[in-house]
């Protein structure tokens, strides 16, 4: 397993941003012909926690959030969205279903159910007052018929 | 952007482009402005042209079901987009909203 192609971006936390950080991913993964399931499920998860840095860990103050994303050999994709905002307190709540920190303000609460539904795996490193990192991985590999699997 | 058609108690809506974090605020202040006469029971979200959507849509719909629930109205979608869909499905929205074919 070797390193296929790597990226990394450092970009405002604005919320427009959301829109160009899913672009950015999606453009990364199009030489893997990835299936439109495949574009969707990265795309949302990216925008989760792309959205948890500007709301969450910024307070929409903005500051900088950085992603990147490693393709290896085995089609095998990690994404990580860093930050360096407030951190949060109690990962295992923040996970939860329909937690939401800010719960007044229309927050689904779903943000990290999403990426856990949508990637294989999803990591939350984080420090208070120091920052979050969140590493998503999901294999693009093709998906095989069911009758050929072993 | 969102187009509407008004019938009696009844505003139907369709969403087109992305529904995330940062489009949920417009959207939701043009949709409250439709519903805003109390007469108004029934909203029906056409998303058919919706190309994305996340949990920050999933806040912005669950508001306006409350919104019209306190009311005693109701809700529906029109969703016949895979990605939104399985959204829906995920967050046990059609629990609450009902799925118009």
């Amino acid at each position: 397993m070797s390193i296929m192609n790597e990226m990394r971006m450092d970009f405002l936390a604005r919320p427009e941003n959301e829109a160009f950080a899913r672009m950015v991913i999606s453009a990364f993964m199009l030489p893997t012909n990835p299936t439109l399931e495949q574009l969707g499920d990265v795309k949302t998860a990216v925008s989760e926690a792309v959205t948890n840095a500007i709301v969450h860990a910024y307070h929409g103050n903005g500051g900088t959030v950085r992603m990147r994303a490693v393709l290896d050999s085995d089609l095998m994709l990690t994404v990580d969205i860093v930050d360096n905002g407030c951190g949060i307190e109690d990962i295992e709540q923040a996970r939860q279903p329909f937690y939401s920190s800010d719960p007044g303000l229309e927050r689904s609460g779903m943000g990290f159910t999403v990426m856990e539904s949508f990637m294989d795996e999803v990591k939350v490193f984080s420090q208070r007052g120091r920052g979050t990192m969140v590493r998503m991985c999901k294999s693009l590999a093709a998906e095989m018929p069911v009758a050929q699997r072993a | 952007m969102l187009t509407h058609v008004k019938r009696q108690n009844a505003v139907r809506v369709k969403l087109s482009g992305e529904l995330d974090h940062n489009s949920a605020g417009p959207i939701r202040t043009q949709l409250d402005s439709l519903i805003a006469d109390p007469s108004i029971t029934r909203l029906e979200l056409d998303l058919n042209d919706l190309s994305f959507m996340d949990s920050s849509g999933i806040g912005m719909i669950i508001g306006r079901y409350k919104l019209m629930a306190r009311r005693g109205g109701t809700m529906a979608v029109l969703n016949g987009n895979r990605h939104v869909d399985r959204i829906f499905e995920m967050a046990g929205l059609y629990q609450i909203i009902e799925k118009l074919a």
